[in-house]
């Protein structure tokens, strides 16, 4: 059993563990906490299947950005902790049928994939960020213009064909869009002193 | 050089055969080494917090526990510590309460993996020999100690703490956008996201260190530098652990080892970040002065004095001497800046990051970009070394008006005339 | 023998625990958590893809990364909603959400 042999299990059960955990859990907080180790080891994967960049850019955005976005609005959101927002046992069932019924799906069509061909052995690293920059930034040239000094100079433009220059900006002002739609619907709204009374459905109380 | 850790073939040299033992010895005397190593740091930065504060503040800080210097106050204080009495309040979600300070440590603990201390002295070693993202990895891994000030804020079940906790993160997250765009000047003009590769660049003279590479990169040193003073929650920017108003913030609730794994979050991370700034802007692991390669001796201290093994040298441990003294350097910056400046509102803290730091940055690094592209190499040379030359003319000034000024209190003679 | 099969399955798990919390989930929150999670087990698959194939070493790589970034913004708007939904019905209870109805 060789020690990335180890290291996927633990990484593996860690995430799967934590992500079986976000669906079971009652308090939002607990669950946003058993997010954040499902995050955390998916990052490990990403390290371990050798996609550095990805790794370090899941930490980045995903568990110091996006956790931390779901976490304030859990706080912004906060009622009385003695509702208990759950649903009953014939919900549970269709539900749990259901993603069970999915994951066979899953499973059966995963298990008649092919082998891949020219399959690595063993732990491999994926190509560097300065190959993702030159994708994403559109350089398809066969060698690097200007030899940099103190790094190693690896062969790393010899397989690049095409380029993702068009999504990368499209993805730019997607986020521009993103953060200004964002603020602009989340922002304080000024109270009117002659406010409409709340819809009906919330002034008959909290149970149906 | 290679850049392998030297641990894994010392250990395959002892004949672990078992495949694979001898990269899980060496991973573990890294973590052992670097846990012992943000411990002992932690202990000296409590020492000199309290020393350089009492300093500022006209007194004298600890002086009874240890000698005439309080050297043994932090042993004693880490002693009490441990004797604290273990309290969970009744209000707190126990588990979240309990996790949260480990989260914080983990966070700083594992961005030292990629703090290179002296050439081939990191944690980490690869296939290839180089670590390709370092600089990436430590800040995506420093930002992940929000969630343990989130945890601690929302479990501690106290309205204070969780004010506390909130502003932290906000903070936290806040300032981390001008501080990656700072750290981008200087990757770009190295053209490595490799801590090593960035220093290793910077050899020689300390005209060659980036930080007096042209004014954009002499602008982004400073402005990393307060964007990292506020993500370490230091003063000015401490709002949110104020005393005068929220208590202690987001540790309000913590006593005995579960504070003092939060502070000692606090200072590995002050000295993560002051890691990067040394790496990425003052020379890293170089001491700037190489004297005796006027003589003929290479300049890097490592190639110098490479023996007994080319990696465990006596020059690497003098590299990694001097990188440490640096790191502690900017640190006792950090500290003489919250015992001198007054605490901002939360407001300003915010505004200052969104108003001011994040476009500063964003200028700074278009400006480094067309400084590469257009200033031509001989301006670049004149400018570079013009900033090293001032920047060291006015360093000495200061030193010597600070050190030389003529008391302006009364002889001890006149004193007892008067009297 | 860690193969492709094994981070496939992965993948496959952390899709289903998305599913399943968007399916039983109330707050709205914890259905915005079913979708993180959904596009994490989406996110392994490619990784993993690309690192067994190295036909797709760079392609797995980038759809991973636009994924991350896309997922991000997703959330942002989908919190900003939530917290509009919070304010004019001051309960973040989905079930509340029925002035469509009928």
């Amino acid at each position: 059993m060789s020690v990335y042999a180890v290291l996927f299990y633990v990484l593996a059960g860690l995430t799967a563990l934590s992500a079986v955990a976000v669906v079971l859990t009652t308090s939002i907080v607990r669950a946003a906490t058993w997010l954040l180790f499902t995050l955390a080891g998916t990052a490990g994967i990403f390290f371990l299947l050798g996609a550095d960049f990805l790794g370090a850019g899941q930490l980045l955005i995903y568990v110091g950005g996006t956790l931390v976005l779901v976490v304030f609005g859990v706080m912004l959101t906060t009622q009385d902790p003695r509702l208990n927002l759950q649903i009953g046992v014939a919900e549970w069932l269709i539900g749990l049928v259901t993603s069970l019924a999915l994951l066979g799906v899953l499973v059966v069509s995963l298990a008649g994939l092919q082998e891949p061909p020219d399959a690595p052995e063993g732990p491999r690293s994926l190509p560097p960020s300065r190959q993702l920059g030159a994708v994403l930034l559109g350089d398809t040239r066969a060698t690097p213009v200007a030899p940099l000094t103190g790094t190693p100079q690896l062969n790393y433009y010899a397989r690049v064909r095409v380029h993702y220059l068009l999504p990368f900006e499209l993805l730019s002002v997607h986020l521009l869009v993103v953060l200004i739609g964002a603020a602009y619907l989340a922002r304080a709204k000024r109270r009117r002193v002659d406010a409409q009374p709340p819809t009906s459905s919330s002034a008959q109380g909290v149970a149906p | 050089m290679s850049a392998k850790w030297g641990l894994t073939e010392l250990f395959q040299a002892w004949g672990f055969s078992y495949p694979g033992s001898a990269e899980i010895l060496a991973a573990l005397t890294s973590a052992v080494l670097l846990v012992g190593f943000i411990a002992l740091a932690a202990l000296f930065f409590i020492w000199l917090e309290r020393k350089v504060s009492a300093r500022i503040q006209d007194r004298l800080g600890p002086t009874r526990v240890g000698g005439y210097i309080g050297w043994a106050q932090s042993i004693a204080d880490g002693i009490k510590l441990f004797v604290k009495e273990d309290l969970v309040p009744a209000a707190a979600d126990g588990w979240l309460f309990r996790l949260a300070p480990y989260v914080a440590f983990c966070g700083t603990f594992v961005a030292f993996i990629a703090l290179p201390f002296a050439d081939g002295w990191s944690a980490y070693t690869s296939g290839m020999g180089v670590f390709a993202i370092g600089v990436l990895f430590m800040l995506a891994v420093l930002s992940t100690e929000v969630f343990g000030v989130i945890l601690a804020g929302c479990s501690s079940g106290n309205k204070w703490a969780l004010y506390g906790g909130m502003r932290e993160a906000a903070q936290m997250v806040s300032y981390e956008v001008p501080m990656a765009l700072c750290v981008l000047v200087p990757v770009l003009l190295a053209g490595t996201l490799d801590l090593g590769a960035i220093t290793r660049q910077q050899s020689g003279w300390f005209f060659n260190w980036f930080v007096f590479h042209d004014p954009f990169t002499f602008v982004a040193f400073w402005t990393y530098f307060t964007c990292a003073v506020a993500s370490c929650k230091r003063a000015p920017f401490d709002l949110a652990e104020a005393e005068s108003e929220l208590v202690a913030g987001f540790h309000t609730e913590y006593s005995g080892l579960r504070w003092a794994f939060f502070f000692m979050a606090e200072y590995g991370t002050m000295f993560a970040v002051s890691g990067i700034a040394t790496h990425l802007f003052l020379g890293g692991w170089n001491l700037g002065l190489p004297v005796w390669s006027l003589f003929g001796a290479p300049a890097d201290l490592a190639a110098w004095l490479p023996w007994p093994h080319p990696i465990l040298s006596v020059g690497n441990l003098l590299n990694a001497g001097i990188f440490t003294f640096k790191c502690f350097l900017l640190v006792t910056v950090m500290m003489w800046l919250r015992w001198t400046l007054p605490r901002i509102r939360i407001d300003q803290v915010m505004s200052a990051c969104l108003i001011y730091l994040l476009p500063i940055s964003c200028v700074v690094l278009m400006g480094v970009c067309l400084w590469q592209l257009f200033v031509p190499p001989w301006w670049r040379i004149v400018v570079a070394y013009s900033l090293a030359a001032g920047w060291t003319v006015f360093v000495l000034a200061v030193g010597v008006r600070l050190f030389s000024s003529t008391s302006q209190f009364p002889q001890a003679s006149n004193v007892a005339a008067i009297r | 023998m860690i193969d492709l099969n094994a981070y496939l399955f992965l993948g496959a798990i952390l899709f289903t625990c998305g599913v399943c919390c968007l399916m039983t989930k109330r707050n709205a929150i914890g259905v915005l958590m079913g979708v993180e999670l959904i596009l994490n087990g989406a996110t392994i698959n490619f990784v993993a893809f690309a690192h067994f194939n190295p036909t797709f070493e760079i392609e797995g790589q980038i759809f991973a990364l636009f994924v991350i970034a896309l997922a991000a913004a997703e959330a942002a708007v989908a919190l900003a909603i939530a917290l509009n939904f919070y304010n004019n019905h001051d309960s973040i209870d989905v079930d509340r959400a029925e002035e469509l109805k009928g």
